[in-house]
Protein backbone atom coordinates (compact mmCIF):
# COMPACT_ATOMS: atom_id res chain seq x y z
CA UNK A 1 0.00 0.00 0.00
CA UNK A 2 3.07 2.35 0.57
CA UNK A 3 4.15 2.28 -2.45
CA UNK A 4 1.06 3.12 -3.76
CA UNK A 5 0.73 6.09 -1.82
CA UNK A 6 4.21 6.99 -2.95
CA UNK A 7 3.37 6.82 -6.74
CA UNK A 8 0.44 8.95 -6.41
CA UNK A 9 2.16 12.23 -4.50
CA UNK A 10 4.27 11.62 -7.83
CA UNK A 11 1.28 12.75 -9.74
CA UNK A 12 1.32 16.81 -9.43
CA UNK A 13 -1.28 19.10 -8.33
CA UNK A 14 -3.28 20.29 -11.79
CA UNK A 15 -3.08 24.18 -12.26
CA UNK A 16 -5.57 25.73 -14.48
CA UNK A 17 -2.77 27.22 -16.64
CA UNK A 18 -1.61 23.76 -16.79
CA UNK A 19 -4.87 22.55 -18.11
CA UNK A 20 -5.07 25.42 -21.06
CA UNK A 21 -1.97 24.83 -22.11
CA UNK A 22 -2.71 20.77 -22.37
CA UNK A 23 -5.76 21.17 -24.09
CA UNK A 24 -4.00 23.84 -26.73
CA UNK A 25 -1.00 21.76 -27.48
CA UNK A 26 -3.23 18.81 -27.55
CA UNK A 27 -5.50 20.35 -30.65
CA UNK A 28 -2.46 21.52 -32.49
CA UNK A 29 -0.79 17.86 -32.18
CA UNK A 30 -3.97 16.23 -33.20
CA UNK A 31 -3.77 19.06 -35.99
CA UNK A 32 -0.62 17.33 -37.17
CA UNK A 33 -1.37 13.97 -36.10
CA UNK A 34 -4.61 13.48 -38.05
CA UNK A 35 -2.88 14.96 -41.27
CA UNK A 36 0.92 12.70 -41.21
CA UNK A 37 0.09 10.31 -39.14
CA UNK A 38 2.00 10.84 -36.06
CA UNK A 39 3.55 13.91 -34.08
CA UNK A 40 2.96 16.26 -31.06
CA UNK A 41 5.27 14.06 -28.64
CA UNK A 42 7.76 15.39 -29.15
CA UNK A 43 6.26 18.76 -27.64
CA UNK A 44 3.88 17.30 -25.18
CA UNK A 45 6.65 15.42 -23.39
CA UNK A 46 8.85 18.13 -22.73
CA UNK A 47 6.07 20.16 -21.72
CA UNK A 48 4.75 17.81 -19.04
CA UNK A 49 7.81 17.94 -17.61
CA UNK A 50 8.51 21.54 -17.19
CA UNK A 51 4.66 21.29 -15.44
CA UNK A 52 7.04 19.42 -12.98
CA UNK A 53 5.66 15.68 -14.31
CA UNK A 54 8.28 13.35 -13.93
CA UNK A 55 9.86 12.15 -17.01
CA UNK A 56 8.50 8.49 -17.15
CA UNK A 57 4.77 9.68 -16.01
CA UNK A 58 5.34 12.43 -19.23
CA UNK A 59 6.08 9.86 -21.65
CA UNK A 60 3.79 7.00 -20.11
CA UNK A 61 0.68 10.09 -20.43
CA UNK A 62 1.61 10.81 -23.63
CA UNK A 63 1.75 7.20 -24.61
CA UNK A 64 -1.63 7.14 -22.90
CA UNK A 65 -3.56 9.86 -25.55
CA UNK A 66 -1.84 8.50 -28.31
CA UNK A 67 -3.92 5.21 -29.00
CA UNK A 68 -7.24 6.89 -28.41
CA UNK A 69 -6.29 9.81 -30.52
CA UNK A 70 -4.99 7.21 -33.34
CA UNK A 71 -7.96 5.55 -33.27
CA UNK A 72 -10.22 8.07 -33.39
CA UNK A 73 -8.48 9.73 -36.67
CA UNK A 74 -7.46 5.84 -38.47
CA UNK A 75 -11.56 5.45 -38.04
CA UNK A 76 -11.85 8.88 -39.67
CA UNK A 77 -9.62 8.63 -42.57
CA UNK A 78 -10.72 4.78 -43.18
CA UNK A 79 -14.12 6.70 -44.54
CA UNK A 80 -11.72 8.63 -47.09
CA UNK A 81 -10.06 5.51 -47.99
CA UNK A 82 -6.83 6.19 -46.49
CA UNK A 83 -6.07 3.42 -44.44
CA UNK A 84 -4.92 0.20 -45.65
CA UNK A 85 -6.09 -1.76 -42.60
CA UNK A 86 -3.65 -5.27 -43.42
CA UNK A 87 -0.99 -2.94 -43.93
CA UNK A 88 -1.52 -1.42 -40.28
CA UNK A 89 -1.67 -4.20 -38.73
CA UNK A 90 0.97 -6.43 -39.83
CA UNK A 91 3.41 -3.38 -39.81
CA UNK A 92 2.11 -2.41 -36.27
CA UNK A 93 2.73 -5.94 -34.39
CA UNK A 94 5.87 -5.84 -35.94
CA UNK A 95 6.37 -2.36 -34.37
CA UNK A 96 5.69 -3.49 -31.25
CA UNK A 97 8.87 -5.89 -31.73
CA UNK A 98 10.94 -3.19 -32.32
CA UNK A 99 9.61 -0.93 -29.32
CA UNK A 100 10.60 -3.82 -26.84
CA UNK A 101 14.17 -3.76 -28.38
CA UNK A 102 14.31 -0.25 -28.39
CA UNK A 103 13.62 -0.25 -24.92
CA UNK A 104 16.24 -2.97 -23.91
CA UNK A 105 18.82 -0.86 -25.86
CA UNK A 106 17.70 2.39 -24.22
CA UNK A 107 17.98 0.91 -21.13
CA UNK A 108 21.55 -0.73 -21.04
CA UNK A 109 22.45 3.08 -22.66
CA UNK A 110 20.99 4.64 -19.68
CA UNK A 111 22.88 2.08 -17.35
CA UNK A 112 26.02 2.51 -18.82
CA UNK A 113 26.42 6.13 -19.55
CA UNK A 114 23.85 7.63 -17.26
CA UNK A 115 20.67 9.94 -17.68
CA UNK A 116 23.03 12.18 -19.93
CA UNK A 117 24.26 9.75 -21.93
CA UNK A 118 21.14 8.07 -22.61
CA UNK A 119 19.71 11.82 -23.93
CA UNK A 120 23.06 11.93 -25.98
CA UNK A 121 21.95 8.73 -27.59
CA UNK A 122 18.28 9.95 -28.06
CA UNK A 123 19.07 13.02 -29.55
CA UNK A 124 22.00 11.60 -32.21
CA UNK A 125 19.40 8.76 -33.49
CA UNK A 126 16.89 11.67 -33.75
CA UNK A 127 19.60 13.69 -35.48
CA UNK A 128 20.24 11.02 -37.84
CA UNK A 129 17.35 10.22 -39.05
CA UNK A 130 15.80 13.61 -39.13
CA UNK A 131 18.57 15.20 -41.09
CA UNK A 132 18.75 12.26 -43.77
CA UNK A 133 15.11 11.02 -44.13
CA UNK A 134 13.90 14.77 -43.39
CA UNK A 135 16.19 16.30 -46.59
CA UNK A 136 15.22 13.60 -48.75
CA UNK A 137 11.08 13.73 -48.07
CA UNK A 138 11.44 17.47 -48.25
CA UNK A 139 13.31 17.48 -51.69
CA UNK A 140 10.55 15.19 -52.63
CA UNK A 141 8.20 17.32 -52.06
CA UNK A 142 9.47 20.18 -53.84
CA UNK A 143 10.12 18.01 -56.82
CA UNK A 144 6.16 17.71 -56.87
CA UNK A 145 5.53 20.98 -56.12
CA UNK A 146 7.38 22.08 -59.06
CA UNK A 147 5.66 19.74 -61.44
CA UNK A 148 2.59 21.09 -60.06
CA UNK A 149 3.71 24.90 -60.57
CA UNK A 150 4.61 24.15 -64.29
CA UNK A 151 0.91 23.11 -65.00
CA UNK A 152 1.87 19.41 -64.44
CA UNK A 153 -0.80 18.52 -61.91
CA UNK A 154 -1.38 14.87 -62.86
CA UNK A 155 2.07 14.16 -62.53
CA UNK A 156 2.64 15.50 -59.50
CA UNK A 157 -0.35 13.85 -57.83
CA UNK A 158 0.21 10.64 -59.49
CA UNK A 159 2.63 9.30 -57.05
CA UNK A 160 4.68 6.44 -59.10
CA UNK A 161 6.37 3.98 -56.90
CA UNK A 162 10.08 4.10 -56.33
CA UNK A 163 12.54 1.61 -57.96
CA UNK A 164 13.46 0.40 -55.05
CA UNK A 165 9.77 -0.56 -54.52
CA UNK A 166 9.27 -2.25 -57.42
CA UNK A 167 12.34 -4.35 -57.41
CA UNK A 168 11.29 -5.21 -53.47
CA UNK A 169 8.23 -6.59 -54.77
CA UNK A 170 9.83 -8.33 -57.38
CA UNK A 171 11.09 -10.43 -54.28
CA UNK A 172 9.46 -13.54 -54.70
CA UNK A 173 9.65 -15.76 -51.28
CA UNK A 174 7.34 -18.80 -50.94
CA UNK A 175 4.80 -18.87 -48.50
CA UNK A 176 5.20 -15.38 -47.46
CA UNK A 177 3.53 -13.24 -49.69
CA UNK A 178 0.70 -11.05 -48.82
CA UNK A 179 -1.89 -8.87 -51.19
CA UNK A 180 -1.66 -5.43 -50.09
CA UNK A 181 -4.65 -3.56 -51.45
CA UNK A 182 -2.99 -0.02 -51.24
CA UNK A 183 -0.12 -1.24 -53.50
CA UNK A 184 -2.77 -3.03 -55.34
CA UNK A 185 0.31 -5.29 -55.28
CA UNK A 186 1.71 -8.58 -53.60
CA UNK A 187 4.77 -8.02 -51.48
CA UNK A 188 6.49 -10.50 -48.58
CA UNK A 189 5.68 -9.45 -44.85
CA UNK A 190 9.67 -10.69 -44.66
CA UNK A 191 10.62 -6.80 -46.39
CA UNK A 192 7.45 -5.47 -44.26
CA UNK A 193 8.70 -6.35 -40.78
CA UNK A 194 11.77 -4.75 -40.96
CA UNK A 195 9.99 -1.83 -41.61
CA UNK A 196 7.86 -2.17 -39.02
CA UNK A 197 10.76 -3.21 -36.40
CA UNK A 198 12.53 -0.07 -37.46
CA UNK A 199 9.52 2.15 -36.73
CA UNK A 200 8.94 0.85 -33.32
CA UNK A 201 12.36 1.03 -32.56
CA UNK A 202 12.90 4.69 -33.01
CA UNK A 203 8.98 4.98 -31.64
CA UNK A 204 11.06 4.13 -28.04
CA UNK A 205 13.90 5.50 -28.75
CA UNK A 206 12.31 9.26 -29.62
CA UNK A 207 9.01 8.95 -29.34
CA UNK A 208 7.99 9.33 -32.56
CA UNK A 209 7.66 6.47 -34.92
CA UNK A 210 6.06 7.98 -37.88
CA UNK A 211 9.06 9.51 -39.19
CA UNK A 212 10.24 6.47 -39.88
CA UNK A 213 6.86 4.61 -40.85
CA UNK A 214 5.62 6.85 -43.13
CA UNK A 215 8.41 7.14 -45.29
CA UNK A 216 9.28 3.66 -45.23
CA UNK A 217 6.00 2.79 -46.49
CA UNK A 218 5.83 5.29 -48.88
CA UNK A 219 9.46 4.90 -50.43
CA UNK A 220 9.90 1.13 -50.09
CA UNK A 221 6.91 -0.74 -50.23
CA UNK A 222 5.25 2.10 -52.96
CA UNK A 223 2.44 3.33 -50.57
CA UNK A 224 0.93 6.33 -51.91
CA UNK A 225 1.46 9.41 -49.18
CA UNK A 226 -2.03 9.78 -47.56
CA UNK A 227 -2.75 6.31 -47.51
CA UNK A 228 0.59 6.14 -45.60
CA UNK A 229 -0.24 8.44 -43.29
CA UNK A 230 -3.16 7.22 -42.59
CA UNK A 231 -1.88 4.27 -42.25
CA UNK A 232 0.93 5.14 -39.89
CA UNK A 233 -2.58 6.15 -37.00
CA UNK A 234 -3.00 1.88 -37.37
CA UNK A 235 0.10 1.53 -36.15
CA UNK A 236 0.48 4.02 -34.18
CA UNK A 237 -3.08 2.68 -32.46
CA UNK A 238 -1.39 -0.47 -32.13
CA UNK A 239 1.54 0.44 -30.13
CA UNK A 240 -0.03 2.95 -28.03
CA UNK A 241 -2.12 0.52 -26.81
CA UNK A 242 0.31 -1.95 -26.20
CA UNK A 243 2.60 0.42 -24.69
CA UNK A 244 0.20 1.83 -22.18
CA UNK A 245 -1.08 -1.38 -20.91
CA UNK A 246 2.64 -1.99 -19.98
CA UNK A 247 3.19 1.21 -18.21
CA UNK A 248 -0.27 1.50 -16.71
CA UNK A 249 0.72 -2.48 -15.56
CA UNK A 250 3.23 -0.31 -13.14
CA UNK A 251 1.20 2.69 -12.18
CA UNK A 252 2.48 5.39 -14.30
CA UNK A 253 -0.19 6.89 -15.87
CA UNK A 254 -1.73 9.55 -14.90
CA UNK A 255 -5.19 9.18 -17.04
CA UNK A 256 -5.67 13.32 -15.55
CA UNK A 257 -3.02 14.22 -17.89
CA UNK A 258 -3.46 12.06 -20.95
CA UNK A 259 -7.56 13.04 -20.89
CA UNK A 260 -6.95 16.50 -20.86
CA UNK A 261 -4.72 16.56 -23.54
CA UNK A 262 -7.10 14.28 -25.44
CA UNK A 263 -9.75 17.17 -24.87
CA UNK A 264 -7.53 19.20 -27.49
CA UNK A 265 -6.45 16.45 -29.99
CA UNK A 266 -9.56 14.95 -30.92
CA UNK A 267 -10.87 18.12 -32.33
CA UNK A 268 -7.68 18.66 -34.04
CA UNK A 269 -6.89 14.84 -35.18
CA UNK A 270 -10.63 15.43 -36.85
CA UNK A 271 -9.59 18.41 -38.26
CA UNK A 272 -6.46 17.00 -39.78
CA UNK A 273 -7.96 14.24 -41.15
CA UNK A 274 -10.20 16.59 -43.38
CA UNK A 275 -7.77 18.74 -44.20
CA UNK A 276 -5.97 15.71 -45.93
CA UNK A 277 -9.10 15.32 -48.10
CA UNK A 278 -8.27 18.64 -49.37
CA UNK A 279 -4.45 18.43 -50.62
CA UNK A 280 -2.58 16.20 -52.87
CA UNK A 281 -0.45 13.65 -51.52
CA UNK A 282 2.65 15.88 -51.49
CA UNK A 283 1.34 18.00 -49.30
CA UNK A 284 1.80 15.30 -46.55
CA UNK A 285 5.85 14.93 -47.71
CA UNK A 286 6.06 19.03 -47.13
CA UNK A 287 4.50 19.20 -43.84
CA UNK A 288 6.37 15.76 -42.43
CA UNK A 289 9.96 17.34 -43.95
CA UNK A 290 9.31 20.74 -42.58
CA UNK A 291 8.81 19.19 -39.25
CA UNK A 292 11.28 16.71 -39.49
CA UNK A 293 13.82 19.71 -39.98
CA UNK A 294 12.70 21.91 -37.45
CA UNK A 295 13.12 19.31 -34.77
CA UNK A 296 16.51 18.52 -36.34
CA UNK A 297 17.50 21.99 -35.13
CA UNK A 298 15.82 22.12 -31.76
CA UNK A 299 17.60 18.46 -30.98
CA UNK A 300 21.14 20.10 -32.21
CA UNK A 301 20.94 23.34 -30.21
CA UNK A 302 21.33 21.18 -26.66
CA UNK A 303 23.58 18.72 -27.80
CA UNK A 304 26.48 20.57 -26.90
CA UNK A 305 24.64 20.70 -22.77
CA UNK A 306 24.92 16.76 -23.02
CA UNK A 307 28.37 16.77 -24.11
CA UNK A 308 29.43 18.83 -21.75
CA UNK A 309 27.68 16.52 -18.48
CA UNK A 310 29.84 13.82 -19.82
CA UNK A 311 33.16 16.21 -19.89
CA UNK A 312 33.80 15.25 -23.38
CA UNK A 313 33.88 19.10 -24.18
CA UNK A 314 34.31 22.48 -21.49
CA UNK A 315 31.70 22.73 -19.11
CA UNK A 316 28.93 25.41 -20.14
CA UNK A 317 27.64 27.85 -17.29
CA UNK A 318 24.31 27.22 -15.98
CA UNK A 319 22.75 30.29 -17.51
CA UNK A 320 24.11 28.91 -21.07
CA UNK A 321 22.65 25.76 -20.43
CA UNK A 322 18.99 27.01 -19.50
CA UNK A 323 19.16 29.05 -22.42
CA UNK A 324 19.98 26.28 -24.80
CA UNK A 325 17.14 24.08 -23.40
CA UNK A 326 14.52 26.84 -23.58
CA UNK A 327 15.78 27.87 -27.17
CA UNK A 328 15.44 23.89 -28.15
CA UNK A 329 11.86 23.66 -26.98
CA UNK A 330 10.88 26.83 -28.39
CA UNK A 331 12.14 26.17 -31.87
CA UNK A 332 9.96 22.68 -31.04
CA UNK A 333 7.04 24.52 -30.36
CA UNK A 334 7.45 26.85 -33.47
CA UNK A 335 7.89 23.10 -35.69
CA UNK A 336 4.67 22.56 -34.15
CA UNK A 337 2.71 25.67 -35.02
CA UNK A 338 4.55 26.48 -38.62
CA UNK A 339 2.90 22.43 -39.64
CA UNK A 340 -0.45 23.60 -38.13
CA UNK A 341 -0.12 26.78 -40.02
CA UNK A 342 0.56 24.97 -43.48
CA UNK A 343 -2.20 22.66 -42.83
CA UNK A 344 -5.28 25.62 -41.83
CA UNK A 345 -4.28 27.22 -44.74
CA UNK A 346 -4.91 24.13 -47.03
CA UNK A 347 -7.77 23.68 -45.29
CA UNK A 348 -9.63 26.93 -45.23
CA UNK A 349 -8.72 27.43 -48.92
CA UNK A 350 -10.02 23.68 -49.88
CA UNK A 351 -13.28 24.33 -47.91
CA UNK A 352 -14.01 27.45 -50.30
CA UNK A 353 -13.15 25.70 -53.32
CA UNK A 354 -15.40 23.55 -52.35
CA UNK A 355 -18.60 25.94 -51.27
CA UNK A 356 -17.88 27.79 -54.21
CA UNK A 357 -17.79 24.61 -56.40
CA UNK A 358 -21.47 23.13 -54.91
CA UNK A 359 -22.83 26.77 -55.00
CA UNK A 360 -21.93 26.40 -58.69
CA UNK A 361 -23.42 22.51 -58.69
CA UNK A 362 -26.24 23.68 -56.97
CA UNK A 363 -27.02 26.64 -60.06
CA UNK A 364 -26.38 24.41 -62.87
CA UNK A 365 -29.22 21.53 -61.14
CA UNK A 366 -31.43 24.03 -60.26
CA UNK A 367 -30.90 25.88 -63.97
CA UNK A 368 -31.81 22.14 -65.36
CA UNK A 369 -34.69 21.69 -63.81
CA UNK A 370 -36.22 25.36 -64.87
CA UNK A 371 -34.81 24.71 -68.17
CA UNK B 1 -28.55 27.54 -50.39
CA UNK B 2 -26.28 24.47 -49.98
CA UNK B 3 -26.87 24.41 -46.19
CA UNK B 4 -30.38 24.03 -46.90
CA UNK B 5 -30.09 20.42 -48.85
CA UNK B 6 -28.30 18.75 -46.26
CA UNK B 7 -29.39 18.96 -42.74
CA UNK B 8 -26.60 19.23 -39.82
CA UNK B 9 -26.57 17.16 -36.81
CA UNK B 10 -26.88 19.96 -34.18
CA UNK B 11 -28.55 17.24 -32.22
CA UNK B 12 -26.33 15.01 -31.95
CA UNK B 13 -23.82 17.50 -31.45
CA UNK B 14 -25.19 19.11 -28.46
CA UNK B 15 -26.14 15.20 -26.96
CA UNK B 16 -22.54 14.43 -27.37
CA UNK B 17 -21.21 17.71 -26.44
CA UNK B 18 -23.37 17.20 -23.02
CA UNK B 19 -21.99 13.67 -22.28
CA UNK B 20 -18.37 14.52 -22.92
CA UNK B 21 -18.94 17.85 -20.03
CA UNK B 22 -20.36 15.29 -18.24
CA UNK B 23 -17.05 12.32 -18.51
CA UNK B 24 -14.91 15.58 -18.29
CA UNK B 25 -16.53 16.86 -14.97
CA UNK B 26 -16.34 13.94 -13.22
CA UNK B 27 -12.58 13.68 -14.25
CA UNK B 28 -11.90 16.52 -12.95
CA UNK B 29 -13.51 17.08 -9.58
CA UNK B 30 -13.89 13.52 -8.47
CA UNK B 31 -9.87 12.69 -8.97
CA UNK B 32 -9.99 11.55 -4.95
CA UNK B 33 -12.44 8.79 -5.62
CA UNK B 34 -10.42 7.08 -8.73
CA UNK B 35 -7.13 8.07 -8.10
CA UNK B 36 -6.45 5.59 -6.02
CA UNK B 37 -7.62 2.48 -7.97
CA UNK B 38 -5.98 4.14 -11.39
CA UNK B 39 -2.88 4.07 -9.94
CA UNK B 40 -2.49 0.84 -8.40
CA UNK B 41 -1.48 -0.79 -12.00
CA UNK B 42 -1.64 -4.24 -12.94
CA UNK B 43 -4.74 -5.46 -13.08
CA UNK B 44 -6.77 -2.24 -12.77
CA UNK B 45 -4.84 -0.95 -15.99
CA UNK B 46 -7.84 -2.67 -17.56
CA UNK B 47 -9.49 0.74 -15.88
CA UNK B 48 -7.16 3.25 -17.46
CA UNK B 49 -7.79 1.46 -20.72
CA UNK B 50 -11.66 0.83 -20.34
CA UNK B 51 -11.51 4.77 -19.71
CA UNK B 52 -9.73 5.83 -22.53
CA UNK B 53 -12.04 3.89 -24.85
CA UNK B 54 -15.13 5.35 -23.15
CA UNK B 55 -13.39 9.26 -23.35
CA UNK B 56 -12.73 8.44 -27.50
CA UNK B 57 -16.14 7.08 -28.06
CA UNK B 58 -18.14 9.70 -26.56
CA UNK B 59 -15.48 12.87 -27.50
CA UNK B 60 -14.40 11.64 -30.49
CA UNK B 61 -18.19 11.47 -31.78
CA UNK B 62 -18.68 15.13 -30.00
CA UNK B 63 -15.92 16.64 -32.31
CA UNK B 64 -17.13 14.74 -35.33
CA UNK B 65 -20.44 15.98 -35.34
CA UNK B 66 -18.89 19.58 -34.09
CA UNK B 67 -16.62 20.31 -36.80
CA UNK B 68 -19.77 19.09 -39.05
CA UNK B 69 -22.26 21.57 -37.73
CA UNK B 70 -19.97 24.14 -38.52
CA UNK B 71 -19.76 23.30 -41.77
CA UNK B 72 -16.11 21.96 -41.89
CA UNK B 73 -16.71 19.12 -43.64
CA UNK B 74 -14.00 16.91 -45.99
CA UNK B 75 -14.29 17.36 -49.77
CA UNK B 76 -16.69 15.30 -51.59
CA UNK B 77 -15.74 12.76 -54.24
CA UNK B 78 -16.45 13.69 -57.54
CA UNK B 79 -16.24 12.00 -60.90
CA UNK B 80 -13.74 13.29 -63.23
CA UNK B 81 -12.29 15.97 -61.06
Amino acid sequence: MQDVAAQVSQFVDLQLWHVIYLVFVGFVGGLVSGFIGSGGAFVLTPSMMSMGVPGIIAVASNMRHKFPKALVGAIKRAKFGHVDVKLGIIMGLSAEAGVFVGASVQQYVKQTLGDTGSSLYVSTALIIVLATVGTYVLLDAFKSMKLDRMGKAKEAEEEKPTRIALALRKIHIPGTMIYFKSINDRISFLITVPLGFATGFLAATIAVGGFIGVPSMIYLLGVPSLISSGTELVIAFLMGTIGTFKYAWHGFVDIRLAMLILLGSLFGVQLGAIGTTYVKGYMIKFVMGVIMLIILVSRATVVPVYLAQLGWISALSPQMVSLLKNVSFGINLLGLFVAAFIIFKNLIKGIYQEKRYRAHELAYKEGKIKG
Amino acid sequence: MADAVKKKPVGKAVIFGLLSTILYYLLITKQDLYMPYFSKGEIYSLLIIGTAFIFSYVHGNFTDYFWKVLGIEPKKKREGR
